[in-house]
């Protein structure tokens, strides 16, 4: 089994308006060193694989169609091999 | 004239169109449920305004892949008109039947206001009933209306007077300041390349009577009819 952990953000260049609104609040409570801040998706998806090529060509597809909207945001993902459940 | 109006699960404009259009305009309208897989026998399609699938994910993103959806696309295709109003606007976007994407609207709110919004292009079936330049009065709704879209296809649809509505002043100039939601361009609407399938986040069915008091929404539908009807005359003359 494996299990991904999917990021969806906003593109860079991109107004992200939630993320600005925190970076105030942030700054409001002291933390002047924050740059930046944008907001995202986070998705932990457990797939019935245990070929890390065939997991990732599969959340691509999942991304590309689905997850993300390109148009708008950017994704990326990182997958971690689960030991198989044992046989009940 | 028979109208399809889909229901999607968190649809909340749907009978709205279908009051609108059935009583207000005297037209055939029938409500079908997003889990069909045929529009039946009709004229246009309406995607209505609400908050299919809560919102999930992104606005329009799982109504988009509704088992009514491929119907709708071979509908859009073959040149039928399609109308999506609101989310409606945002299902045919990430349907891809319209370019571009929605994020949220600049200053994070839902806005529920009248704006004042204007015909840019009065030249198609959505729109010929109005004058060219023509600014009204038009309610919106919507917490996801700033539209987004990569400059090559902002130019194109510049270029090709997609960008059918946009947001102005009273007076009809278009400023940053009459923009309720940052959408780029000011863009309130736009439609397909081919004309036939049209966007637009104002509510076009919430202003189409006078005991509301205001019916300039219904000349977005008569000029629907009007396009219909011309295209069922030109079938009969040449069969």
């Amino acid at each position: 089994m494996i299990r991904a952990r999917i990021h969806v953000t906003l593109k860079s260049g991109i107004l992200d308006p939630q993320g600005r609104a925190i970076q105030q609040s942030l700054e409001t409570l002291g933390f002047s060193s924050v740059n930046d801040v944008r907001v995202g998706k986070f998705l932990e998806i457990e797939l019935n694989e245990d070929d890390p090529a065939q997991a990732e060509q599969q959340l691509k597809a999942m991304c590309e169609t689905l997850l993300a909207n390109t148009v708008i945001e950017e994704y990326r993902y990182e997958l971690e091999l689960q030991p198989s459940r044992p046989p009940s | 004239m028979k109208w399809g109006v889909i229901v999607f699960p968190g649809s909340n404009c749907d009978r709205d169109c279908a009051h609108a259009l059935a009583d207000a305009l005297e037209q055939d309208v029938s409500l079908i449920w997003h889990g069909e897989t045929s529009l039946g026998e009709i004229d246009a399609v309406v995607l209505p305004g609400g908050f299919s699938y809560g919102d999930y994910l992104r606005t329009g993103a799982i109504a988009q892949l509704s088992p009514i959806m491929p119907a709708v696309k071979e509908f859009a295709r073959a040149g039928g008109l399609v109308l999506g109003i609101c989310n409606g606007f945002q299902i045919l976007l990430e349907a891809g039947l319209l370019p571009g994407a929605m994020l949220p609207n600049i200053g994070l709110s839902f806005i529920c206001d009248d704006v004042w919004v204007k015909v840019e292009n009065a030249e198609t079936p959505f729109t010929r009933r109005y004058a060219s330049g023509y600014v009204m009065r038009f309610p919106i709704a919507h917490a996801e209306g700033n539209y987004h879209t990569d400059p090559v296809t902002l130019a194109a649809l510049q270029a090709n007077a997609q960008i059918v509505f946009r947001y102005c002043r009273a007076d009809g100039t278009v400023t940053d300041q009459a923009n309720p939601n940052g959408s780029l361009d000011n863009i309130a609407g736009i439609r397909n390349a081919a004309g036939n399938v049209l966007g637009l986040m104002p509510h076009p069915e919430r202003c189409a009577e006078s005991v509301l008091g205001n019916e300039d929404g219904q000349l977005l539908f008569r000029s629907m009819i009007d396009a219909v009807m011309a295209g069922q005359d030109k079938k009969q003359t040449t069969t």
